[in-house]
């Protein structure tokens, strides 16, 4: 068999870090790979077992990889137009403690990264008036680069660094941390609070990247061991690994970033219209307006749509959509084995004569062509508490 | 009958001239959960070490090499439907495919059941 495939990245490599909960995770029995930079677990019992206890109970990620920004001002300078000067959301729309999923763009309109948004009250654990962000752990040095350079220099950005973050997923995800943290219950999806465990203060959002309804939790690394282990000593907890978030959000439809969305790919291409705020349309004054704009009024050239591949055999990253004569007019960015669906599913930019629902298409992978069929996404509908 | 294994996570069982290949306990173990295997059909012929299968778990696709040169016989026909049989046992009733050996010296190259033990237990 193909090495590969089997042996893992334990290797010794400086160049690769650990996060706080590493001594956790590999104690719990997580198999470490390497992944944006870090050692973290892909999985402990398998994918599919911790794929569906996810959609039945509730899982524990660690995703303390990804970047936790805090953005403010002094003297009272314009945060939200700055930061919309790089983001086409109604950043100053957003009231406090309300969450926003947004795209960083590059000056043409290019997903330089997609982050979620929130607005701080004034009481938080960071104590800081201004916003919160979470960017992706792949990307976030890139990302504090480009704010850096793109915004004004009276906006201060603070990388916590030594701050961790857990998210906790799944249809029982609340009954386990209303538990220790029975405030959480009042949150709905895509708000956020500060609140205390153990003496601790920690900072909770009501969302999550599985369709599942969840928590992300922010929290000192320091005390991070102790709060995994009291959500894993719930009855409704286990800890899930990478290779299960992945399964879950491609049921989910969510795009994944380096792979679904990168900088040659506008929001309106990969179906993320939605992220363009109405005002800010109006306005038409984030980067690449006029391309994206035009792309959202005339219809894009190629979309990002989700296949149901016929068979049992997975269709994955790299495979060709092919076109009537053969050639290949596409591209599958993600794909796999759906455990709750049973069957194969894919992500794919298409071109726009082939994106409608139920459209037939035609995937080579490896030499063997398959069929696929678009369909709408979410694959599975979303359950989040609104 | 013998069994033999490379380095690649393949065994093969060899009667006469007519081996049976899988891939091992610790590579199941290693893939995880097995939703699909793609095994030759009857008639194709192959190479030591080239290409002979294709086995994919939720997380990714692997390829599985031919231990020996030979002509395949049969393709496991039960892991069309239950490809989990890899999973549930990899060394038995998971088996890939049988063929007929065109060179039983290349048997000499690989390890037997104590040497493969050894060389996993260093992995």
């Amino acid at each position: 068999m193909s090495e590969a495939d089997l042996i893992d990245d334990t290797g010794e490599e400086p160049a690769i870090l650990t996060l706080p909960l590493d001594a956790w995770h590999r104690a719990r029995g997580g198999r470490m790979v390497e992944f944006a930079g870090y050692h973290m677990p892909v999985q402990y019992e398998g994918v599919m077992p911790e794929h569906l206890w996810v959609r039945d109970s509730a899982g524990l990620f660690d995703v303390s990889h990804m970047g936790q920004l805090l953005f403010r001002t002094e003297d009272g300078a314009d945060l939200d137009g700055a930061l919309e000067s790089v983001l086409p959301g109604d950043i100053a729309g957003l009231k406090p403690g309300r969450q926003r999923y947004s795209l960083l763009l590059a000056e043409d309109g290019g997903i330089l990264d997609d982050l979620m948004v929130t607005r701080l009250p004034d009481e938080n654990p960071f104590d800081v008036q201004g916003l919160y962000m979470v960017v992706n752990g792949a990307t976030k040095f890139d990302d504090i680069a480009y704010f850096l350079d793109q915004l004004p220099e009276d906006v201060l950005i603070n990388h916590m660094e030594d701050q961790a973050l857990l998210a906790l997923q799944g249809p029982k995800a609340v009954d386990a941390l209303a538990r220790l943290v029975p405030g959480v219950r009042d949150l709905v999806f895509m708000t956020a609070a500060p609140f205390e465990w153990d003496g601790k203060p920690v900072w909770i959002g009501r969302s999550g990247y599985t369709g599942e309804d969840g928590f992300e939790i922010s929290i000192d690394g320091a005390y991070v061991e102790a709060l995994a282990d009291a959500l894993c000593a719930q009855p409704e907890v286990k800890p899930i690994g990478l290779g299960a978030r992945d399964s879950l959000r491609l049921e989910a439809g969510l795009p994944l970033y380096g792979h679904d969305l990168d900088e040659a790919i506008t929001p309106v291409v990969a179906d993320l219209g939605f992220a363009l705020s109405k005002r800010r349309r109006e306005e038409a004054n984030f980067p690449g307006a006029t391309r994206i704009l035009a792309e959202r009024e005339g219809g894009p050239a190629v979309k990002r749509v989700g296949l149901l591949v016929e068979g049992r055999q997975p269709v994955r990253e790299g495979a060709a959509v092919l076109g009537a004569d053969g050639g290949e007019v596409g591209r599958v960015t993600s794909g796999g084995f759906a455990p709750s669906l049973n069957a194969p599913i894919a992500m794919a930019y298409v071109p726009a004569a082939l994106a409608a629902i139920g459209t037939r298409i035609q995937l080579s992978q490896r030499g063997k062509v398959h069929h696929a069929t678009v369909t709408a996404m979410p694959f599975i509908p979303h359950h989040y508490v609104r | 009958m013998s069994r033999y294994f490379t380095e690649d996570h393949e065994w093969v069982d060899v009667e006469g001239d007519t081996g049976t290949v899988g891939i091992s306990e610790f590579a199941q173990g290693q893939l995880g959960d097995i939703v699909f295997v793609d095994v030759p059909e009857a008639g194709k012929a192959l190479t030591k070490g080239g290409d002979a299968a294709v086995v994919e778990s939720v997380k990714a696709a692997s390829d599985v090499y031919a231990p020996v040169s030979g002509t395949v016989t049969e393709g496991n026909p039960a892991l069309a439907d239950n490809p989990a049989l890899v999973n549930e046992d990899a060394e038995g009733q998971g088996w890939f495919f049988k063929l007929t050996l065109s060179d039983p010296s290349e048997l000499a190259s690989l390890m037997d059941e104590a040497a493969y033990a050894a060389f996993v237990a260093k992995q």
